[in-house]
């Protein structure tokens, strides 16, 4: 019970966010009136998204640090927790943005951000796919994932403040700036924040069971065979 | 301390450096077909631009087009860079040289490729489609800036995908992603150097550009190492 207290605490925050998103006050802005509840799902699977390639990237370099397959492993769970994290993210920031900049997709550094997050990630797990051997697999893969993780922060880190953005925050929205999430909607914001990135570690140690209990099953296979031979 | 380092650490680097880019500079030049083959790609797809256009008058697509072909050009100059080391002769390399001034002297040697290329393009692209740029000392300074920073990426992206099964299709598919900040930047600075703005309303994108080529070094500098290693 001790050890399961913030999977609990995951499905508590998000049931509450969910309920209270869609049942609570929200301030009344021009072009966006209700959508404005969609805040609490589209951002919130960005901070997740982002917590989940943060956690991936510290696995890689502690995979480089020792070489422990476990650390490998993880990151690519953590990775592919985090792809999934952003296809939501932009499955509900389209719908959002058709709804109030009139397109499912804009030209905006925010989402030209997402587009090559999704693209480098993609190409991680391919550039997975095309080894055989165990070791080079994870040592290459590691590489490959610090340099694009570094390289996709510059991006979404600086490149916003080159060039102007439709999103709140960043150039002339007339609709919702940063400064229109009052108090009440953080109440809400940032539980649903802590909600999903616990849900995704959740998951994530789901799936590390899952893999390791597989690779379990095939060594004792492997052994069994052996013994038969 | 700082004589010491010196001495014990920088100094040989620097002359392996150079010996290595030597080499580099030496296959180069008994093996001239790849250097022409990069050559008559840029060529070749350039004139198909130009029958294609015939001429363009928009500033915004004359720019995205020569960067499109810059860009290609570039991934397929370093996607040989490793051609050379791969096999057994790779650990000819391994243990002649650290593999952190391999790296240096690889990026330093791509660039000067790169720059080359981007230089023929620019006088080949400008000969047949035309060059309304209008400020083009400022404009070469950002295509130098930004073929160093592809070339920094592309050396670590084609040390990775020497290492896996189909380098060739891998290539592209891992450098696209990773090039596109310094496309964007590039493109802007460029723009802004086609109609003619002043060197100092550019000087944040150079500064940028200038930066990434920093850290992609120091980043390769520190990974490189993992990957060398078989």
């Amino acid at each position: 019970m001790q050890k399961h207290w913030w999977k609990a605490l995951s499905v508590l925050l998000i049931s509450y966010s969910i309920i209270v998103g869609f049942l609570g006050d929200v301030p009344a802005r021009d072009i966006l009136n209700e959508s404005i509840r969609n805040l609490y799902f589209h951002v919130s699977m960005w901070f997740a998204m982002m917590a989940m390639m943060i956690v991936s990237v510290i696995y890689s370099v502690r995979y480089l640090a020792g070489f422990s397959k476990t650390f490998d492993t993880k990151a690519n769970i953590f990775a592919e927790m985090g792809l999934i994290f952003s296809f939501l993210g932009l499955v509900t920031g389209s719908i959002w943005a058709k709804f109030t900049w009139g397109a499912f997709w804009t030209n905006d550094p925010k989402l030209n951000g997402t587009a090559i997050t999704i693209l480098i990630y993609l190409a991680y797990f391919i550039l997975r796919g095309s080894m055989d051997d165990r070791d080079k697999k994870a040592r290459i893969a590691a590489v490959y994932n610090i340099f694009a993780f570094v390289l996709m922060v510059v991006f979404i880190g600086v490149l916003p403040r080159i060039t102007d953005s439709l999103h709140p925050g960043n150039g002339g929205n007339p609709g919702f700036n940063q400064y229109d999430m009052d108090s009440s909607m953080r109440m809400v914001f940032y539980p649903a924040v802590l909600g999903w990135i616990l849900f995704g570690v959740w998951i994530s140690s789901i799936r590390f069971k899952l893999n390791t209990a597989n690779e379990k099953i095939e060594e004792w296979k492997n052994k069994i065979l052996n013994q038969l031979q | 301390m700082l004589q010491v380092n010196v001495c014990i650490y920088i100094w040989p680097m620097l002359k392996e450096i150079v010996a290595l880019i030597k080499k580099d500079a030496l296959l180069e030049f008994r093996q001239r077909y790849s250097f022409f083959s990069i050559l008559l790609y840029v060529v070749a797809t350039v004139y198909i631009s130009y029958l294609i256009f015939i001429s363009i008058n928009d500033a915004r697509t004359w720019n995205a087009l020569f960067w499109v072909i810059l860009v290609f050009a570039s991934i397929n100059t370093a996607g040989q860079s490793f051609a050379n080391e791969s096999g057994n002769r790779f650990w000819y390399y391994y243990q002649l040289a650290r593999p952190q001034s391999i790296m240096l002297a690889k990026v330093f040697y791509n660039t000067l490729l790169i720059w080359t290329i981007s230089l023929i393009t620019f006088i080949i692209y400008s000969w047949f489609i035309g060059n309304p740029v209008q400020s083009p000392w400022q404009f070469l300074l950002v295509v130098l800036l930004g073929s160093s920073s592809f070339s920094g990426i592309l050396t670590v992206v084609s040390a990775i995908a020497v290492r896996t099964n189909n380098n060739a299709t891998l290539m592209a598919v891992l450098s696209i992603p990773l090039l596109l900040p310094v496309i964007i930047i590039v493109v802007n600075a460029s723009l802004s150097a086609m109609f003619g703005l002043p060197l100092e309303e550019n000087l944040t994108n150079l500064m940028y550009l200038a930066a990434l080529n920093t850290m992609v070094i120091i980043l390769g500098y520190l990974l490189f190492p993992y990957i060398w290693r078989e």
